[in-house]
């Protein structure tokens, strides 16, 4: 038939035509428009109303945003410069309440004069993390350690720090650079001692306490590598434990003494109630989070264990913790902590706050590890028992790396969690961004009845910080992957 | 010959106990065993000593005084000379109704925010993600605090309805005005909504410890009633579908069996709305729904929504395009490869988060503490704590109550759970 065909036609194209470009509707901004907003009916009446309540947001906020008012003392001149530029009955934020106010929203009642000391530690908190953020990459390193340069160089200045600690601090961030070029890997050292060097920035006093406290891990670990080889390893472990135990317990207190009558070196002493703001909760936040993980990790592995009594206690806590409000559990470290510690007993109750609120994220942390333990293929266990290691090198070596990595999305949710429940200290008395703060603001006659302002200047802050940490984790779990598809 | 040889029979070492794992586990158990029990000897010591120092003693006898203080919201009948176990109750049901209604709006809110998320209309699912990114970004408390400030501080003077003569001569509105057909005020006082009222009401049943309200039960069981009835129905249906291949018709049927016995019962008591109505400074009638409520539910469901959103797109997202292609290549069409195919299969993997999310939106209702929700917290942990001074009774009270709920909830959803999973073969 083709043939026939084909003997019949008189004319047989020979060359290609060129391709045409597709139609007008089938190309560009129209196809786009066509497929992502108009393609069916309900797509249309979706994109109409999206529309409209886009047009609705915009027009009833934007009027608001352009009349901003940076320069005035109270709430009502907010007003009168609004009405004058705008004309009566317009609306206008009033930015002026966190000009003046910024450093109570970051610092709380900290003393001026000091603010040099948490920017420092703030700085240097990023020199820390990222030796264990990115290990040994020297590339990003180096850019974090630069960053960190550049912002303690401004905020320092900025602070009015004194010449010496100033110099001290750049030299120290200089020298960490310059290690990271040669030896990224012993970076880690500055992340061992940097909490007792923040808590002794933030809190000040001697400068001996947080040395002769570091100083019993260094005992702990002297006896440790001393004994074993007598006694073997785990009676050397306890041993080293008992020591330190006992160091701190009763040599501490002697030792400061000591050593600070030799060189009295001191920062003025920061009580707790000064303490606010975002700093407060970046301080719990910061704390509950680098003690919850490994903490975390041992209820998650003694809830997987085979044995009876360590599984018990370990679901019980678990399930007890995860019952509960936080709330109830903030309660019981300003209320109930007094009555389970022997008389007598007083200690800070920043302390005490991050005690509990360790203790509930590692109990969430435990069950999002613990699916990550589950996760993994039994072979996994098999394999690392067959090549005949102990328990903990199989955890450390085979399963954990494992685990952990298919838990880091949930790991950083319930991080981002704690972070954003460190807000609910307000209800202990301490003074958070978003009540403590907030309500000092808007107890002051000047400011009285305004609430968009400070609520959206925290949320903001607040959403910077979660937001990155969820975006890095995002960038870990590429990083990491290591299947193919 | 036999190539296993059986374990040395050595005598039984010491160090056996430590270095060999059949009885390594033993060991460190009893250790574990011994620490726990020292630890909690050391604690309840402790306490002992500390209440005696502070001469008090242990026990729950406060809960049957007078409490004294009011509540706005109560569900139960309270007043002040009532005891303080029947305060505790009736925080207890506010915060059981704040997580009831919250769990059910953050549902309806968060499935459809985490469909249109995946929409294919590029300007909706952006919206979608704006929204589930600043709500997930941003503490609870905030949401709660800004609902409540912006709900008490700039909703109108209950005097600015007012309608008077001179006004409605000059042909001048009220500075506000009711919404939903005139029946519901919005004020800086709270939220005035119609009451449902009953002119041939059922009565209350006096049990003595409690009273029941028979309208309401009355109302209760006519309705389950008609669900069960209905589900008998679509059954039969069903069963005759499969026998025949003919399925009856059942719409008008279901309609007629759901709401016409209930309609019946509302009529024949006499049922009819108070609404609301402004009366000098005030608004009389109707029920007022206090800003502490109306803001704790409208921040929860915000705040919980978003989180659902994320589970139930996760869970769609899960399911593998193979399923959707294979449900068309069977000829179904797309509402029904949803319900059939998508769906079931989604259950699965949502369920799970879903129940942890209930629990978090029941443990995050303590936070109507901020607003002076009187809840659990705000009654037995709150006022009747600071009253009577029992730290360690209320603490203890509070947090087993929390955790009989959060236990109950998870026994519940597990068992729902259950019968969504795949069954095994």
């Amino acid at each position: 038939m083709s043939e026939t065909h084909a003997q019949t036609v008189t004319f047989v194209r020979e060359t290609m035509l060129p391709p045409v470009a597709p139609p007008l509707g089938e190309r560009g901004a129209v196809k786009w428009l066509r497929a992502n907003l108009f393609s069916t009916p309900l797509n249309i009446a979706l994109t109409v109303i999206g529309l409209l309540a886009v047009y609705w947001l915009i027009s009833s906020s934007l009027p608001w945003w352009l009349n901003s008012v940076w320069n005035a003392s109270s709430l009502g001149e907010c007003r009168q410069i609004v009405a004058a530029n705008a004309g009566e009955g317009a609306t206008g934020a009033c930015w002026a309440m966190i000009r003046e106010r910024w450093h109570q929203f970051l610092f709380g009642f900290y003393p001026p004069s000091q603010w040099w000391r948490p920017i420092l530690a703030f700085g240097l908190l990023f020199g820390a993390l990222a030796p264990v953020l990115f290990s040994g990459q020297k590339r990003n390193l180096t850019i974090v350690l630069g960053a960190v340069l550049v912002f303690l160089l401004v905020t320092l200045t900025l602070a009015g720090t004194p010449g010496f600690p100033f110099a001290l601090a750049i030299a120290l961030v200089v020298g960490m650079l310059a290690l990271a070029q040669v030896q990224p890997g012993k970076l880690l050292w500055f992340t061992l001692i940097y909490p007792a060097l923040c808590f002794w920035l933030l809190w000040g006093g001697s400068v001996w306490a947080p040395i002769v406290a570091m100083a019993g891990f260094g005992i702990l670990y002297a006896v440790f590598r001393l004994a074993s080889p007598l006694i073997g390893l785990a009676p050397a472990a306890g041993a080293g434990i008992v020591v330190a135990v006992l160091w701190w317990l009763y040599a501490d207190k002697a030792a400061v003494g000591v050593l600070h009558g030799i060189l009295p070196l001191a920062l003025q002493s920061i009580n707790s109630d000064q303490f606010g703001g975002f700093l407060l909760a970046i301080v719990i936040g910061v704390t509950g989070i680098a003690f919850s993980l490994p903490i975390g990790i041992l209820l998650a592995l003694g809830r997987q264990s085979d044995m009876l009594i360590v599984k018990t206690l370990s679901v019980g806590f678990i399930e007890f913790i995860r019952g509960v409000p936080l709330i109830t559990l903030l309660f019981t470290a300003s209320l109930l902590l007094q009555y389970f510690l022997p008389p007598g007993t007083n200690f800070d109750i920043i302390l005490r706050v991050i005690i509990l609120v360790t203790f509930f994220a590692a109990a969430y942390l435990a069950e999002v590890i613990r699916g990550g333990l589950a996760a993994l293929p039994r072979g996994q266990y098999e394999a690392a028992d067959a090549l005949g290691l102990d328990y903990w090198r199989a955890q450390r070596l085979i399963i954990l790396p494992q685990a952990l990595k298919i838990s880091i999305p949930a790991i950083v949710s319930t991080f981002i969690g704690l972070f954003k429940d460190t807000t609910l200290v307000a209800f202990v008395g301490l003074m958070d961004p978003l009540k403590g703060v907030t309500q000092i603001v808007r107890a002051d006659i000047n400011w009285k009845g305004i609430y968009w302002e400070p609520y959206i200047f925290v949320g903001v802050i607040f959403f910077v910080i979660c937001f990155g940490m969820s975006r890095y984790s995002m960038y870990l779990e590429r990083k990491l992957k290591t299947d193919h598809r | 010959m036999a190539m296993a040889t059986d374990a040395p029979k050595d005598g039984f070492r010491l160090s056996m106990l430590i270095y060999d794992t059949r009885y390594r586990s033993y060991t460190i158990q009893l250790v574990v065993l011994v620490l726990f029990a020292l630890a909690v000897a050391w604690l309840l010591n402790n306490t002992a000593q500390n209440l005696a120092a502070r001469g008090k003693v242990f026990n729950f006898g406060f809960l049957w005084q007078r409490a004294g203080y009011d509540i706005g919201q109560q569900l139960i009948p309270y007043n002040n000379d009532d005891n303080h176990f029947r305060a505790l109750l009736v925080g207890l049901i506010n915060t059981l109704v704040v997580a009831f209604f919250g769990c059910i709006f953050a549902t309806i809110l968060g499935v459809t925010v985490g469909v249109l998320r995946l929409s294919r209309n590029w300007l909706v699912s952006r919206m979608m993600t704006v929204y589930v990114e600043t709500f997930r970004n941003v503490p609870l408390l905030l949401w709660i605090l800004l609902s409540y400030v912006i709900l008490s501080e700039t909703t109108p003077l209950p005097k600015d309805f007012k309608v008077t003569d001179e006004m409605i001569a000059a042909g001048e509105a009220p500075k506000a005005s009711m919404i939903l057909f005139d029946t519901v005020a919005v004020t800086n006082r709270g939220t005035n909504v119609p009451a449902p009222l009953f002119e041939r009401g059922l009565g209350t049943l006096d049990l003595g410890f409690m009273s029941l309200n028979l309208t309401f039960w009355a109302v209760v069981a006519v309705i389950a009633g008609s669900v069960f009835v209905n589900r008998r129905m679509l059954a039969s249906a069903r069963a005759t579908q499969e026998a025949t291949g003919v399925r009856p018709v059942t719409w008008w049927k279901s309609i007629l069996v759901l709401f016409a016995p209930v309609i019946v019962l509302l009529v024949a008591m006499g049922f009819h709305l108070d609404v609301p109505v402004l009366k000098g400074f005030n608004f009389q009638g109707g029920i007022l729904v206090a800003h502490s409520f109306t803001a704790l539910l409208i921040a929860l469901t915000l705040y919980t929504a978003a989180f659902i959103a994320e589970i139930v797109r996760a869970g769609i997202m899960a399911i593998s395009r193979g399923q959707s292609e294979a449900a068309f290549a069977l000829g179904l069409r797309p509402n029904r490869t949803m319900s059939l195919i998508i769906l079931p299969q989604a259950l699965r993997v949502i369920i799970p988060p879903l129940i942890s999310q209930y629990l978090n939106l029941t443990k995050n209702t303590s936070l109507g503490i901020a607003v002076s929700y009187l809840d659990l917290r705000g009654t037995l942990g709150g006022i009747t704590l600071n009253q009577t001074g029992r730290e360690l009774e209320c603490m203890l009270l509070m947090m087993l109550i929390y955790l009989a709920i959060s236990l109950s909830i998870s026994t519940v959803m597990n068992l729902y759970n259950k019968s969504v999973q795949l069954k095994a073969r």
